[in-house]
């Protein structure tokens, strides 16, 4: 029995870091309104380079978690900046040309450079575990869980408190009011999708601890993205983190009671079934 | 007309083709030819009926499937087995289009809902084994068979019929958009509510559209599995397989006829070519073939999001076509 | 005596809490032109939306020749006759005018050369002759609008609705619509029933007029009337509108 709460536990913890890297889907969908069918290539493209940085220098991934951010960051900067940035007023299915051109790209370029093997990321506490109360949790996952929600947080504190994250959030709101009082949108936009990257980049950083690097892995984690999103809501920072904690207690759940192989399957129903009956997910506001 | 005269043209080329080129590129051309069909398959729905599917992988793994399990199961020839397989496929494609529509579900989130189903029945098929789960489905191969209903021969009778099967699929969405549904299809795309207020009933437009999407690409299925003799979920259900399959007339030119055709030609070209010259210098690189596609998809919509038809077809004077 | 074509019976439609559209009823008789004026955000397109199908009311009824109408989806509203144009033009950008026009009319054509050959003649009676082969986008404003008639005629209606089609034409190009639509309703007795701003055009249409204002009728009668009934003046016209 205490095993349920075990595999429920260990689910919440890696349901957080999914909700980390939808996050950084919501922000850039709630304020640029632009849908990044990128985001799991960037995810794994992060992942790929803490597992350089590991093996390069010897060290623990979560301490690179900045630097990869910080790099991630820049590279959504001048996505949006030069490549997004004229697609804005265009039919929505040119948006997603482009961003599923820059998929394919960042996809088959990983491919290209690192091959199609799974790179691991060896910690020194990959194995152990801590006892909390009645639970019994991979140390990689607190950590990595924890990581992350000091993040969300951050990032929860950055829109509410700072007069950057409050124009980014006027932006969202209120498009033409924002540009009436004065707000550089070009420069605002820049700067969200940028921290949307940094947020996939913390996230592939803390990722890559539970999970092998593949560039197959990117299809995946964009449709888990996509998915947790939908559920919890497009827009919704809380929601991001409520629809990643749920899916990933389903999937813990599914690859115990079913079969590994099927836990995505449910994901899929749930993705199905939300889109169907309530697309604005669980905390979202309806469009 | 200057364009019937170079389709012609063209098909009589690829009718003699096999007497004049060799085995490897008779198969290029084949994999031409079978893309082409599909990205006018896809395009119907998407060129003239607005709806974006990213899921069309779905009615190619259930046209091959239904049809190679027939097949194997009771040796129903690929021709007979065909029409259960567009049925099925169909059944699904109208299913997907009647909740989307039901529900309300637009735009980019059809397009998830169409990926989703795609992905449930990848997973699905995973686990089926009766057809061989994730290990995949073989079709019984015999050499020095030669039989066209069941679709068993060399090559050469796979070539033409895939050259058919696109000049077919070429012909019957020409027609159909000359049609009073073809016309209703390019008003819903344009714009469904002024669609409406012009008498069109949106709705049955669209699911005729994907009616006759789902039916011809999952016929795409059918040849697939006879062509290769096997199939694995992971592979005919795949996103990466629908991705390939709106590649082509994206950037030949969505909406057009034509369009699916030239870019089938082009991106092939472009593939092969890239692979045949890693191999020259020694080199296996694995997705460096995608990186290329990738590009010439990011060149196209940054630069001529119509697509290559339109474009040529300005350069050549052809008249709006396709 | 003229049979109304149209009644409509106390509709009403809220938005989020918001009346738009406040009990209103009048009827448009056959062979009419009736014009429905009003100050902006008055509730009279969103009549036109209730009438045409485009959005079902909360309350009340539409008629169409005795047939009950209400609640049915826009395209069966234009099947049973009623066409309509939109305040901001809706073409079909990326076809051809002639395609554009076609759409319309296979509403009432039983095969596409059919529907083709009327949509020439429409277009010809609105002086776009010779720009059936232009790409929609293509077109000037005043053309556009003109493209949006001829879309709406072509289908063959017993019931025009307009909405503000007069908006942004020159006054010749105004008095040359204003012939257009008069001819067709005495030649063949089109009913009409319009929304107008440009009261060059209601004063030399319309036989009828209404007054919305605030979702709410508030006069109703020949123009001379009308334009005299001190509450329209108060909320709209002004003294100096003529």
């Amino acid at each position: 029995m205490t095993v349920y709460f075990d595999i429920i536990a260990s689910g919440v913890l890696t349901g957080l870091v999914y909700g980390l890297m939808a996050l950084g889907l919501s922000v850039i969908f709630g304020v640029v309104r632009v849908v990044n069918f990128a985001h799991g290539e960037l995810t794994v493209a992060a992942m790929y380079m803490a597992w350089v940085m590991a093996g390069s220098f010897a060290v623990d991934p979560i301490l690179t978690l900045p630097l990869i951010a910080a790099a991630l960051f820049v590279i959504g900067y001048a996505l949006q900046r030069h490549l997004v940035e004229p697609f804005i007023g265009r039919p929505e299915h040119e948006q997603f040309m482009l961003l599923l051109a820059v998929s394919i790209i960042v996809l088959n370029g990983l491919l290209l450079v690192f091959g199609p093997d799974a790179r691991h990321v060896a910690v020194d506490y990959a194995y152990d575990s801590i006892e909390l109360g009645p639970l019994l949790l991979d140390t990689v996952r607190v950590y990595a869980a924890a990581a992350a929600n000091v993040l969300a947080l951050g990032l929860y504190l950055f829109f509410r408190f700072t007069d950057l994250g409050t124009a980014i959030r006027a932006c969202a709101d209120n498009l033409l009011g924002a540009q009436v009082v004065g707000l550089d949108v070009r420069r605002l936009y820049a700067l969200t999708f940028g921290l949307g990257c940094a947020l996939v980049g913390a996230s592939g950083t803390l990722m890559v601890l539970m999970r092998d690097a593949t560039p197959i892995l990117a299809v995946q984690l964009t449709l888990l993205a996509f998915i947790v999103v939908i559920i919890g809501g497009l827009g919704s920072m809380a929601g991001a983190l409520v629809g990643g904690v749920l899916i990933g207690v389903s999937e813990a759940l599914a690859g115990f009671l079913l079969m590994p192989s099927l836990k995505s399957l449910f994901s899929y129903g749930l993705l199905i079934l939300v889109l169907l009956l309530r697309p604005e997910g669980l905390m979202g506001r309806r469009a | 007309m200057k364009a019937r005269a170079l389709l012609l043209g063209l098909f009589a080329l690829l009718v003699a083709a096999p007497a004049i080129i060799g085995a490897y590129p008779l198969a290029v051309l084949i994999l031409i030819l079978h893309y082409a069909y599909l990205g006018i398959a896809w395009n119907v729905m998407m060129g003239f009926a607005g709806l974006l599917s990213l899921g069309h992988a779905l009615y190619v793994g259930l046209g091959a499937y239904v049809a190679a399990a027939l097949y194997t199961s009771f040796g129903l020839p690929a021709l007979l087995g065909a029409i259960p397989a567009a049925v099925i496929a169909t059944l699904a494609g109208l299913g997907i289009g009647a909740l989307g529509f039901r529900f309300r579900v637009h735009g980019v989130y059809f397009a998830l809902l169409t990926i989703a189903f795609a992905e449930f029945t990848r997973i699905l098929f995973d686990h089926i084994g009766w057809t061989g789960g994730s290990s995949g489905f073989f079709m019984p191969v015999e050499h020095g068979q030669v039989h066209l209903i069941a679709l068993r021969g060399p090559p050469v009778l796979f070539y033409y019929v895939a050259l058919v099967m696109a000049a077919a699929a070429f012909l019957i969405a020409r027609m159909l958009m000359r049609t009073r549904l073809g016309y209703a299809w390019l008003a819903v795309r344009e714009d469904p509510d002024s669609a409406a207020a012009s008498g069109v009933d949106v709705f049955r437009a669209r699911m005729a559209a994907i009616a006759v999407s789902s039916a011809l690409t999952s016929l795409g299925g059918v040849f697939y599995a006879f062509y290769y003799n096997n199939m694995y979920p992971e592979q005919i259900f795949s996103m990466a397989r629908s991705i390939e399959i709106i590649l082509a007339p994206i950037i030949g030119g969505l909406g057009t006829l034509f369009g699916p055709v030239l870019g089938s030609f082009v991106l092939t070209i472009l593939g092969e070519g890239t692979t045949g010259l890693l191999e020259h210098f020694g080199l296996a690189a694995p997705g460096a073939k995608q990186v290329i596609y990738g590009v010439a998809l990011l060149v196209i919509v940054m630069v001529q999001p119509a697509g290559l038809w339109p474009w040529l077809a300005k350069r050549l004077r052809i008249g709006r076509d396709g | 005596m003229a049979e109304a074509l149209l009644t409509v019976s106390g509709i009403s439609k809220s938005f989020r809490g918001l009346k738009a559209v406040n009990d209103v009823s009048f009827s448009v008789g056959e062979g009419e032109i009736l014009a429905m004026i009003g100050p902006n955000g008055a509730g009279k397109t969103t009549c036109f939306n209730l009438i045409a199908g485009a959005m079902p009311p909360d309350a009340g009824a539409v008629h169409l020749a005795g047939q009950p109408i209400t609640g049915l989806r826009a395209d069966q509203v234009c099947r049973a006759g009623i066409g309509r144009t939109f305040q901001l033009v809706k073409p079909f950008a990326g076809l051809s005018v002639l395609d554009n026009v076609t759409v319309g009319a296979l509403n009432a054509a039983r095969h596409v050369g059919e529907a083709k050959e009327h949509a020439r003649a429409v277009l010809e009676l609105l002086d776009l002759g010779r720009k059936i082969d232009e790409p929609a986008s293509a077109l000037t404003l005043p053309d556009r609008k003109r493209l949006e008639v001829a879309r709406a005629l072509a289908t063959g209606p017993k019931l025009l609705l307009l909405d503000e089609v007069m908006a942004g034409l020159r006054p010749t190009e105004c008095d040359r619509l204003v012939e257009i639509l008069a001819g067709l309703n005495r030649r063949d007795g089109l009913t009409i029933l319009l929304i107008e701003h440009v009261m060059r055009a209601v004063m030399k249409l319309a036989q009828r007029i209404i007054v919305l204002h605030h979702g709410e009728k508030i006069a109703e009668g020949t123009p001379e009337a009308v334009v005299r009934d001190p509450a329209v003046l108060d909320s709209y016209l002004g003294e100096e509108a003529l």
